[in-house]
C-alpha cells in the first residue's frame, strides 16, 4: 500500500510537471515568443498563484511537479516577500523574495564560476 | 489609418512566408517536452524523498531546498560537460522550463564570456540570459509582498 | 546615376554590353560592366570538419579539424582562418604579399575586428567592408572597378565567418538549450579568399550589380532566407532588365546562403518578374551541407559564399564546366539590437557575373 502510494504521488509528480513543459512547448511553437519572455511569463504567473494563495494547494498535491519548473521559483519568491512583508512590515517585502531563493540563485552563481574555471563552451 | 503600398506587400509576404515554411512537428514535439519535464520532476521527487530519507529531522522546507540546490548543480555541470544543450534541443521546454533551465542560462553565458576574462567576461555576463528571471522575479515578488500587506495587515 | 570618369578610368556604365544585349534608354541602371575584366587568378578557402563532410567538401583547401585551432578563443580561431585562407590564395596565384596593392575583407563581427586583425598582419592597404553575408560580391565588385579603372593590379578579396562567434554575437551562449525552429540556418565556419588581377590567367569579372536595400517587412531573427530573398530578388531581376539577359543565358546562377527555404522562396518571387530559374540556379548555403548533417535550412554567414565560390564554383569555371556564372550574396543588415528596438531585418544583395 506504501509502494502504490509512492508511485501514485510519482505519477502525479510526472503528470503535472510534464504538464507545465507542455503549456511551454506550445506557447513557443504557436507564438512567436523568445524563451526569455516565456519565462518571465510562467514566473510571473507562479507569482501571482502564491499571492492568491493558491499555490500552497497545487504544491501539495504536485510537490515536485510544481516546485521544479519556473512556477515553483517564482511562488518562492513571492512566498518570501509576502512573509518578510508581514514580519518585518512594509521594508520587508523588498528582501524577501531574495532571502527565499537566495539558495538556489546562490548555489547557481557559485557553480556556474567554478564550472567556468573547468570547462570552455565547444562549438557544435 | 490607410494603409500604404508598402505595408500592404509586406503583410502579403509575410503571409506568405508563413504559409511557405516548415513547421516543428508539433505532436513529437509536445510529446518530448511533456515527457522529459515529466522525468525532469520525478528524478527531482526522488532526490527530494532520498534527501527525507537520510536526514529525517531536518523540516520539509529545507529538504526541498537541499533538491532544488542539488538540481542546479546538476544541471550546470551537465552544461559544463556540454550534454545539457543537446539534451534540451530534444527536450524543449521539458528541460528549459524547470529550474534546470534556469541553471543552464546561467552557466552557459558564464562560460560563454569567459574569453573576456573572470571579472569583464563571466561575471559582467553571467545575468545576460537569466537577468529577465531574477528581475521580473524580484519586482513582481516585491509587489505581490506589498499588496498583500495592504490588504490584510498593516504598514510598518 | 552618372559615374565621373576621370582620365584613368576604364569602366563606363553600359556603354558596352558584353553580355550582348540591348541598351534601354532612359532607365537608370544598377549594373556596371567592366571594360578591362579583371581577372580571378586564385581563390582559397579554409573550412572545419563539418563543412568538408558535406557534398562539396573534397574541393576545399584546407580543413581544419578543431573549431578552435589551439587559440584561446573562437575569435583569435576566425582570425587564423581567414589568414590561412589570404596566405593560400597568394601562394596559389604565384605572386608573393607585397605584390598586392589592396585587401578587401569583411565578417560579420562587431567592427569587423577579423578582417582588421588580418590586415595588421599583412602590412598591406586594407579597405574594410561590411554587408553582413553579403560582403564578398561586394569586395569583388568594388575590388573589379578598382582594377578595372587602372589604379590597383592585384586585389585580395576575403570574408570569413565563424559559428561560434556569429552565435554568441546574434543568438545565445553556445552552451544555452535553445531549440531552433526547423527554418533556421547554420553559420559557416570558414573563410575564402579570391585573388583577383589585371594580368594573368582565369576568369573574368564581366559586370557587377550593386544592390538596394530592400526590406519586405520580416522581423524573424531567425528566418533569414525570407528576410533575404527579396532582396535577392530585386538585384537578379536589375541584372536581368539592365543586360537584357535571361536566367537561360547563364551556365549557374547562384545565392549566397538563402538556405532551402530562402531559394523556394526567391524562385517564387522570380516567378513573379516573370523570370524561371530552373535548374541552373542553386544556393551556397544548401549546396555546402548535406540533409543528413542536421543544419536545418542549410549554411549562413559571409563565409558561405566565399568558401562555396573560392572552392567548387572556381575550379567548375577553370575546368570548363560553367562558361558564365552569376552569384549573388546575400546579406540582412539588423543588429539584435535593432530588432528588439522593433525594427524589421533590410536585406541587401550584390551580384556579380564571371566569364571564362
Amino acid at each position: 500500500m506504501e509502494i502504490l502510494n509512492k508511485l501514485l504521488t510519482y505519477l502525479i509528480v510526472f503528470a503535472v510537471g510534464g504538464a507545465f513543459c507542455l503549456v511551454a512547448q506550445i506557447l513557443i511553437i504557436k507564438t512567436k515568443l523568445t524563451p526569455a519572455r516565456i519565462l518571465v511569463i510562467f514566473l510571473v504567473a507562479g507569482i501571482a498563484l502564491e499571492a492568491v494563495g493558491a499555490f500552497r494547494y497545487i504544491k501539495e498535491f504536485a510537490k515536485a511537479g510544481a516546485t521544479i519548473p519556473i512556477v515553483g521559483f517564482g511562488a518562492a519568491l513571492a512566498k518570501g516577500a509576502i512573509e518578510m512583508a508581514r514580519s518585518v512590515g512594509f521594508v520587508g517585502a523588498f528582501a524577501g523574495g531574495l532571502v527565499n531563493t537566495a539558495f538556489g540563485i546562490g548555489v547557481a552563481v557559485v557553480a556556474s564560476f567554478v564550472v567556468t574555471l573547468i570547462f570552455s563552451p565547444k562549438s557544435k | 489609418m490607410e494603409k500604404t503600398a508598402t505595408q500592404l506587400r509586406n503583410e502579403r509576404y509575410s503571409k506568405y512566408v508563413d504559409a511557405v515554411s516548415p513547421q516543428t512537428s508539433a505532436v513529437k514535439s509536445l510529446l518530448h517536452s511533456f515527457v522529459l519535464g515529466g522525468i525532469t520532476c520525478v528524478i527531482a521527487q526522488i532526490v527530494n524523498d532520498l534527501f527525507a530519507l537520510a536526514m529525517p529531522a531536518t523540516e520539509k522546507e529545507m529538504i526541498a531546498t537541499f533538491t532544488l540546490m542539488t538540481m542546479v548543480t546538476v544541471a550546470i555541470f551537465l552544461t559544463g560537460l556540454g550534454v545539457f544543450d543537446k539534451l534540451a534541443r530534444f527536450g524543449g521546454a521539458g528541460l528549459f522550463l524547470p529550474i534546470t533551465g534556469f541553471a543552464n542560462a546561467i552557466s552557459s553565458a558564464s562560460m560563454e564570456f569567459k574569453a573576456e576574462g573572470l571579472i569583464f567576461g563571466t561575471s559582467t555576463k553571467m545575468f545576460s540570459v537569466v537577468g529577465p528571471v531574477v528581475v521580473n522575479g524580484v519586482v513582481w515578488s516585491t509587489l505581490a509582498g506589498i499588496i498583500h500587506l495592504i490588504i490584510f495587515g498593516r504598514i510598518m | 546615376m552618372t559615374i565621373h570618369k576621370g582620365d584613368n578610368c576604364g569602366f563606363t556604365q553600359a556603354s558596352a554590353p558584353i553580355l550582348n544585349g540591348k541598351r534601354s534608354i532612359g532607365v537608370k541602371k544598377q549594373t556596371v560592366f567592366f571594360q578591362n575584366p579583371p581577372k580571378i587568378i586564385a581563390g582559397a578557402s579554409v573550412v572545419t570538419d563539418r563543412e568538408s563532410k558535406g557534398p562539396i567538401g573534397q574541393y576545399f583547401d584546407i580543413t581544419e579539424h578543431d573549431p578552435k585551432m589551439g587559440k584561446k578563443c573562437f575569435e583569435s580561431a576566425e582570425i587564423t582562418m581567414m589568414d590561412k585562407a589570404v596566405r593560400k590564395a597568394v601562394e596559389k596565384s604565384g605572386k608573393r604579399i607585397g605584390d598586392i596593392d589592396a585587401f578587401m575583407a569583411g565578417d560579420l563581427l562587431n567592427q569587423i575586428t577579423t578582417s582588421a586583425y588580418v590586415a595588421r598582419g599583412l602590412e598591406i592597404p586594407f579597405i574594410g567592408l561590411y554587408n553582413a553575408c553579403s560582403t564578398f560580391t561586394e569586395a569583388i565588385a568594388i575590388g573589379s572597378m578598382m582594377i578595372s579603372s587602372g589604379y590597383y593590379e592585384n586585389i585580395l578579396c576575403s570574408t570569413a565567418s565563424h559559428f561560434a562567434t556569429a552565435e554568441r554575437q546574434y543568438r545565445y551562449p553556445l552552451e544555452y538549450g535553445s531549440q531552433r525552429p526547423p527554418y533556421a540556418q547554420w553559420t559557416v565556419t570558414g573563410a575564402g579568399c579570391s585573388v583577383l588581377s589585371n594580368k594573368g590567367e582565369g576568369p573574368r569579372v564581366v559586370a557587377a550589380t550593386i544592390g538596394r536595400v530592400i526590406d519586405f517587412g520580416i522581423n524573424d531573427l531567425s528566418n533569414m532566407g525570407a528576410a533575404m530573398a527579396p532582396a535577392a530578388m530585386d538585384s537578379m531581376t536589375r541584372l536581368f532588365k539592365d543586360t537584357d539577359t535571361r536566367p537561360e543565358d547563364y551556365d549557374l546562377i547562384l545565392t549566397g546562403d538563402l538556405g532551402k527555404l530562402g531559394s523556394d522562396i526567391l524562385r517564387d518571387l522570380m516567378r513573379e518578374q516573370g523570370y524561371e530559374l530552373g535548374q541552373r540556379y542553386i544556393d551556397c548555403g544548401s549546396l555546402i551541407y548535406d540533409v543528413t548533417q542536421k543544419c536545418y535550412q542549410g549554411g549562413s554567414g559571409a563565409g558561405c559564399s566565399a568558401t562555396v565560390f573560392n572552392s567548387y564554383i572556381l575550379r567548375k569555371i577553370n575546368e570548363g564546366e560553367y562558361n558564365r556564372v552569376a552569384l549573388f550574396a546575400t546579406g540582412a543588415l539588423m543588429s539584435t539590437q535593432s530588432c528588439y528596438q522593433g525594427e524589421t531585418m533590410p536585406s541587401i544583395s550584390h551580384g556579380i557575373v564571371v566569364e571564362r
